[in-house]
């Protein structure tokens, strides 16, 4: 296996690690559905395994693509409904 | 294909700047806009570097998915957003299984690492996938939002389990034998439903948060069967926010995150807690009567629960702090970290009443005021100010860390019925001297509040 790929997976764990303990409660339902929504990057492998001629794997790759569409779209609209709300007095 | 990497690098930059950018309600927007178009970068780059790709395919799924997720995401209640979360994390986790799945059906020669990987994604993201749409049909009541426990609950998912680690062995070692992988996914949706139904009502907030975090690892699991940077970096970052916030949560009551997930924290109670119940003598006051408290006060804390949120409260509460504040009266939130059914649940509703959020104050932060506060107004929340938490060894839920409400001159609690919180215990709190019981729905006792206070 490749080590370079497990260097990124865990620098980016320790990462997330550093910015995410920043992120006041106030805010922690937009940070849900914010990240919620970047795990909808799933949508990238998605349209990778649409392949043409990958039989039974494409339509398993068309329902991902929905789902991660849904995810992307959603998450991230949803999120700016509530970031719009938040106000100073 | 080195640009189609560079530009996932990007985006995994606007990503991590998104996130960084939402430490902080006045950047949180941009940050949030900033992680969006790291996104479709994302997705433009694999559209144009991927030759053999379906376009009319992936455009019909992507119409069909952009307007279910867009009409979700605008027609959601606010006091709905926990199961609006719950079931967004299932659609990510469903979607990496699936990409792994159909990587799985079509590869002609798989590496024994790639098969591993794909077991892994698909156990991952099919769990996260049932397991959110059990958190969804709780929370909105779809199905019982109690904790179902029976008799060898968990030995039956540890079986499971063990199941799942012979096939996934005997699927690495027969990757043409189709029922191996076929078992997988099918143990690993049950293992998503009987870990998710023996948990409920108050330990949500730590459900969701997992599942959230479950949807990420899904994610990077997909990013090293694909071997793709993009997936593996933005899959930690969501997994670490999901442990993150799990054990935020878990900080909140006190619990670790194996007595959540076993526990079943209400029903054991039922069985053994009744006979040691003490009865408390209540004070029941009138609206009229809590308003003439609230004319004398000068600083008011309001204690939002769960039952604000049920009532759909949140705009109530504005009206009658918005009349206290011209009255020259001091008006502060205090926010539990396990108030509501998820992180920052409370936040939310109240911002959507317009309540400045510099007047949402967190546990740490509001604790010492309540030494001089005059009223605090508990609105539909238990658990989170019962006194018993701080000296009551015997409680279930000793040693969490409580709103200390009872320190106020007065305590007025609004609750529907003298029913118990989720824990299953009587609230010492109601009994006490300082405290005045309000019942009724809290918006209505809210809406007839204000009418009395302007009528005083």
């Amino acid at each position: 296996m490749d080590i370079n790929i497990l260097t990124v997976f865990i620098l980016a764990i320790f990462v997330g690690f550093e910015i995410i303990t920043k992120v006041p409660p106030t805010l922690h339902t937009p940070l849900m559905s914010g990240s919620n929504a970047i795990s909808g990057i799933a949508i990238v492998g998605a349209i990778i395994s649409t392949k043409i001629g990958g039989g039974v794997g494409s339509y398993l790759g068309l329902i991902a693509v929905i789902f991660a569409t849904i995810n992307v779209v959603g998450g991230f609209m949803v999120t700016d409904r509530m970031l719009k709300m938040f106000k100073r007095s | 294909m080195e640009y189609t990497n560079l530009s996932y690098v990007l985006a995994s930059v606007l990503f991590i700047l998104g996130i960084k950018k939402l430490s902080h309600p006045k950047t949180a927007r941009d940050g949030n806009f900033i992680a969006a178009f790291g996104m479709l970068i994302a997705i433009v780059a694999t559209l144009v570097s991927y030759g053999k790709i379906d376009f009319q395919m992936i455009a019909v799924g992507m119409i069909i998915g952009a307007i279910i997720g867009a009409t979700f995401a605008i027609k959601v209640e606010m006091t709905q957003m926990p199961q609006m979360v719950a079931i967004f994390n299932g659609f990510g986790g469903g979607a990496s299984a699936l990409v792994a799945a159909a990587e799985f059906l079509k590869t002609g020669e798989i590496t024994t690492f790639t098969l591993g990987t794909i077991i892994v994604s698909i156990f991952v993201g099919t769990l996260t996938f049932t397991g959110s749409f059990i958190a969804f049909g709780k929370l909105q009541g779809f199905i019982s939002g109690q904790p179902v426990v029976f008799p060898g609950q968990q030995m039956m998912n540890a079986l499971f389990a063990l199941c799942l680690l012979a096939i996934g062995f005997y699927m690495v070692q027969n990757p043409a034998e189709m029922d191996f992988f076929y078992g997988v996914v099918a143990i690993s949706a049950i293992l998503g439903i009987t870990l998710t139904i023996p948990i409920g009502g108050a330990d949500m907030p730590v459900v969701i948060s997992l599942l959230n975090s479950y949807s990420g690892i899904a994610a990077a699991a997909t990013g090293f069967v694909l071997m793709n940077n993009g997936l593996i970096i933005s899959g930690a970052l969501v997994g670490a926010s999901g442990i993150i916030l799990t054990n935020i949560m878990c900080k909140g009551m006190n619990r670790s995150l194996a007595n959540v997930i076993f526990g079943a924290v209400g029903l054991e109670q039922e069985s053994s807690g009744e006979g040691t119940s003490k009865q408390v003598n209540i004070k029941s006051y009138s609206t009229e009567e809590a308003a003439m408290i609230f004319e004398a006060a000068e600083k008011v804390i309001v204690v939002p629960g769960y039952g604000l949120a049920v009532a759909q409260a949140q705009h109530a509460v504005r009206e009658v702090a918005e009349f206290l504040e011209s009255k020259d009266k001091q008006v502060l939130y205090a926010i539990h970290p396990v108030a509501g059914r998820m992180p920052g649940h409370m936040n939310v509703l109240l911002a959507e009443a317009n309540i400045p959020y510099e007047q949402l104050k967190d546990l740490d932060e509001i604790n010492p005021e309540f030494e001089d506060c005059d009223v605090a107004l508990v609105l539909g929340a238990n658990d989170v100010v019962n006194p018993a938490a701080r000296h009551d060894t015997s409680s279930p839920i000793y040693g969490m860390p409580i709103l200390d409400v009872d320190k106020s001159r007065t305590v007025i609690i609004n609750k529907r019925t003298m029913n118990t919180g989720f824990a299953g215990i009587q609230n010492e709190l109601f009994g006490f001297d300082n405290s005045i019981m309000v019942f009724g729905d809290a918006k209505e006792m809210l809406q007839q509040l204000l009418k009395d206070l302007k009528d005083l």
